[in-house]
This record gives C-alpha cells, structure tokens and sequence, in this order.
C-alpha cells in the first residue's frame, strides 16, 4: 500500500493553496466543463488557441487538493505548447495515473511525476485525471464532460469512488 | 436512543464488554499499513462476528441444498434453516407472522419490490407520494422511476439545518391526491432520527400506507413493526453483522396479500399453464428462483449473535461513543459537524475547513482509519447542506472510546498537512 504522504507532497500542497492561472479567461476560444459525479468535483477549462498553439488557459472550480493541484499544475506544463504536444501530454498523465506506464515509460511528464502514486489510490485517480479529461474535451471543443461518460475517449473504468 | 438507555437495567441484558465483543470479530485485528484498523465505516456497512462465519462455513459444509424443491435429506435441512431464518427475522422485528417477512437482496431490492408490486397497482396519474429529503437514493430513485411511470408526483418533506424533519412541514403535504408515504428511519448521511410513529399515524389517519426504510435504524435500536404500526419495513443483512446479498422486506400480511408479484420465476407459483400462472402465496409470492439461502441463514444468526448482547446494551454503548466523539469533534477547532438533530444514531457527518472530504479520507486511511467520504447516495441532503459531499464516522458496538481518540489524532494531522 502506498503511503498517502507520498502523493500529499509539498508541491502538489502548495498548488492547492496557490493554485496558478486559476481563473476564467476573457476571450477563450475553447473550453469546457469537467465532472465526476461520484464525487462532487467540478472543472472548468478555458484556454485560447493560437493557430495550433495553446497561447493562455485557465481553469476554475471546485474540488479536492489533488484535483486542484492537477489542474494548476496541467495549465503550467501544456502552457505553449501545440494541440498535438498537449494531446500526447493528457495521454501519458492518463497511462500514468491509470498505471499503465511505469517510471521508465515516462518522457514529456517531468514533475507531473508526483502524481504517479494515485494509481496505487483506484479511487483518487479520477481526481487526478479529471482536469487532464476536461482539457480534452476543450481541446475537441466538447462543451461538457463527465469522467463516468462512456462515448469519452478519456473514459477510464477504475471503479467507482 | 434514550428509550434503549433506560431499559439498559433491565436484568435480561448481560453487562456489556467491549474487549469480549471485540474478540468476536477477526477482521477488528487486522493492521492497515502497520496502524490498527480503526473501522467507522460501518453505516455502509457492517462487520462480521466468529459465530455468523461459522454458521456459514456449517451451512456450506453440512446442509447445503435448493430449498423448497427436493425430498431428500439435504433439501430438507436447508429449508428447515432457512425457515428458521424467517422465523428469527420476524422474532427480531416482532412481526406478528413470519409470512410477513420477504427475503430479498437488501433493502433497495425490497423498496423496488414494493414500487413495483405495490406502486404499479394501487398508483395512478395525478397520486402523490410523500418522501423526505433525507432518503438515500434508494428511496427516492425507485418512487422517482414509478411516478415518471405512471404519472404520479413526488412530494418532499424539508428538513432544518440541524437535520431534522420538519413535522408540521410533512403533515402540510397531504391532500386528497396523497397514495403513500416513504420515509426513512434513521437517516445515513446524518444519522438522524425520525419520529417515524407519529408519522405513521398521521398517515394511517388519512389512509395513508407507509414504508419504513429501516436499513440504519435495525442495527442500532430494537424495532417493533406491530407497535409502529407500518405497513413495510426494509432493511438489509449486511449493516447488522450479517452476509452481503440479504435483506428483508416485511409488509403487513393483508397489504402483501393485495399486491402483485414483483419477479417471475419458480417458486413463486403454485401451478403454471402457457394460458395461466397461479401464484404461491406470500411470502413465497415474492422470492422468485433460487433465494440467497446462505446469505439469509447467515442473517438469521446475525439476528442471534446481536439479540444476544441486548440491544439496549448495544443502543446504550454507542449513544455513549456518540456523546464523547460530538464532544471531541466540537472541542476542535476548524471542524465542523453536519447533522446534530437532538434525537441521533451514531452517525458523525463532518467537514474539516480548507479540506475536501476525499482529501480527508485518503489521509485517515493513511492512519488506518476507515471513514465514509462522499455524498452517502443521499445528494438532496448535501444540496441543502450546500456541501458537495462531508466526510462520515458511523459506529458500531464493537467501537471504542480509544478508537474515537485516534480518529481526533487523525483529524488532527490532516490539518497539519493542510496547514
């Protein structure tokens, strides 16, 4: 069993209490809204794209710290980059949260590896993933998203929470 | 609870040992990553004792057959002991006949059957049925499917901020149009207590039917059908010490009698022709196929093992755990206690400032205890609690004040990593 101190590190604490880009952006050319209905938690992901390029995003909601601080740490890392970088960034977060990639696997994550220690957590990796699953869909321009939809091509079957 | 403490007297209940019960109980010793387990999860439910493991390993090795079918030996013993089961179910409940008691798979199982064996004959376009906003979802999701059915109209009693049900509020609610009433006993997400007699009865004055969801309120506190005078009272095995995949629906013979059978299948028939089926009668009406024979047997000695602590002693030790853990949990600050209705089962619903309840969770598991995090399938309550979910301690006899300790030592550090 996973020490749950190995995921509440101080980075992943501090995203939480200072969460960055957290906001709404004034002229977002996409975004979308993220749900887990198991357990309450709500994302909003607005970003702006520039040609193929993510020029701003932000996000909002509410939800728990590790869900936060996935979010505050997502908009950080996919900040400039192109759709399709993004797009091969949500899917290694995935195969990493999920467990499907282990360290070695691991080459765009870099300190999004602190939430490697979710998949030893089957009812936390949900939170982590959610921001990742909501940025998708803003990405697609799919207005509304639920971790639980089955048509998602993010939806992952972890068991209920 | 106070009824219970001031029968604890009486001299038929042996003195109460927390050490002796807790020694029942093999999965109390185990180690979660090398802290003891602390299990306050136990109104999702409950653990299991010695003598009801045993009575399933006997079952299984001993008297094992389909019941109800075969004239052998085998057969016979397994319809005996599952008879027996029913038998000590309604002794349990004190139902006045045992063909009251209908074996289910639990208690949603045993509301869907009265959705649909009741609700789909006697409820109509334009009928009213009343709930409450404390129901867990089991209790609203199936009279929700029946009125969008047949036309009928959910109507809600509110609660207060402290997580009582508003009486007056409820007795406002009925008019000519009102069929039934669904109200839970002892509500999961906060563990009160409703004053489901004089609901009943102001329901019966207006001939009313009401069922009881008892699923939290049999584990606690003795229950008496005949002097509640309900006409259904659902509950499942698994909260009271019992097997998963049993539970019981009692209704009241004359009622179980009008309804219509909720799942075809064998046994539930007398004779069948491809132009017509006869139906078996209650309770067999309703126990379609091969019943959970084990899981009911396992129930009944469940029924046994609690009996025989008291449950006056039982109601009187947890109101006790109740009392000293609200006490604790006031006394820190930045925590904050949802539902503290005066008339209370041991359910503590609470929200730790700054700190979302699954954080919570996560970290007391980290100190190998086990609380409850989420919505509890009870959304209305956490909508007009204006909480998207609370973290839940729920106890059970075989809790200790020691085991309260160290989840206030555990509330403690997850605000220390949150400060």
């Amino acid at each position: 069993m996973v020490a749950a101190n190995t995921l509440y590190q101080e980075v992943i604490l501090d995203h939480n209490r200072k969460p960055r880009n957290y906001g709404t952006l004034e002229h977002a050319s996409h975004h979308a809204e993220g749900h887990n209905p198991l357990c309450g938690d709500r994302i909003v992901v607005s970003l702006q794209l520039d040609g193929e390029r993510i020029g701003n995003l932000a996000f909002e909601g509410e939800s728990c710290a590790i869900c936060k601080a996935s979010a505050s740490m997502m908009t950080v890392n996919v900040k400039g980059k192109s759709r399709a970088e993004a797009k091969a960034l949500i899917q290694e977060f995935r195969d990493m949260a999920t467990g499907k990639l282990d360290a070695d696997g691991l080459r765009h994550i870099g300190r999004l590896a602190v939430f490697a220690g979710v998949r030893d957590l089957p009812t936390r990796v949900k939170c982590a993933i959610l921001p990742w699953h909501t940025l998708h869909a803003a990405l697609d321009s799919v207005a509304s998203t639920s971790t639980e939809a089955d048509d998602d091509p993010m939806h992952t079957s972890i068991g209920d929470a | 609870m106070t009824a219970g403490r001031t029968a604890l007297k009486s001299l038929s209940t042996p003195a109460f040992s927390l050490e002796r019960v807790r020694a029942d109980f093999p999965i109390l010793k185990l180690e979660i990553g090398g802290k003891p387990l602390v299990y306050f999860d136990n109104a999702a439910s409950s653990q299991m004792p010695q003598p009801v493991i045993d009575r399933l390993v006997r079952y299984q090795t001993t008297q094992h057959a389909n019941v109800n079918r075969g004239v052998h030996f085998l057969s016979e013993t397994a319809t005996a002991a599952y008879e027996e089961a029913r038998g000590k179910v309604q002794r349990f409940i004190n139902a006045r006949e045992d063909r009251e008691l209908v074996f289910t798979s639990g208690t949603t199982d045993a509301i869907n059957l009265v959705t649909h064996g009741y609700g789909r004959k006697f409820i109509g376009p334009g009928d009213e049925i009343i709930l409450t906003t404390l129901e867990h979802h089991s209790n609203i999701v199936p009279w929700q499917m029946l009125a969008e059915d047949k036309g009928a109209k959910l109507r809600v009693a509110p609660i207060n901020d402290a997580g009582e049900l508003l009486v007056d509020e409820y007795e406002k609610l009925f008019n000519a149009h009102t069929k039934f009433v669904a109200v839970t006993h002892v509500s999961n997400a906060l563990g009160t207590i409703n004053p489901v007699k004089r609901m009943i009865a102001f329901a019966h004055a207006r001939d009313v039917p009401v069922l009881v969801d008892g699923a939290q309120a049999v584990p606690h506190m003795a229950v008496d059908v005949q002097d509640l005078d309900c006409d259904f009272y659902a509950f499942s095995g698994h909260k009271l010490c019992g097997p998963t995949g049993i539970g019981v629906l009692y209704g009241k013979a004359a009622v179980l009698e009008r309804m219509a059978p909720f799942k075809g299948g064998g046994d539930m028939i007398l004779s069948v022709t491809f132009e017509k089926t006869t139906y078996n009668t209650i309770p067999h009406k309703f126990e379609a196929g091969t019943p959970p024979i084990a899981a009911a047997i396992g129930l009944g000695a469940a029924v046994d093992y609690i009996l025989a602590i008291g449950m006056d002693a039982i109601a009187a030790h947890e109101c006790d755990l109740l009392e000293y853990a609200t006490a604790q949990m006031n006394r820190l600050s930045g925590v904050r206690i949802v539902g503290t209705a005066a008339q209370k089962a041991a359910v503590l619903s609470f929200m730790i400032d700054g700190v979302h309840p699954h954080d919570v969770g996560t970290l007391l598991n980290q100190e190998g205890i086990a609380v409850r995090t989420g919505h509890h399938c009870a959304q209305p309550v956490m909508r007009h609690f204006r909480v998207p979910a609370t973290s839940r301690a729920s106890f059970a006899f075989y809790n200790g004040m020691a085991e309260v300790d160290a989840l206030i030592a555990g509330i403690r550090t997850v605000q220390k990593v949150f400060a």
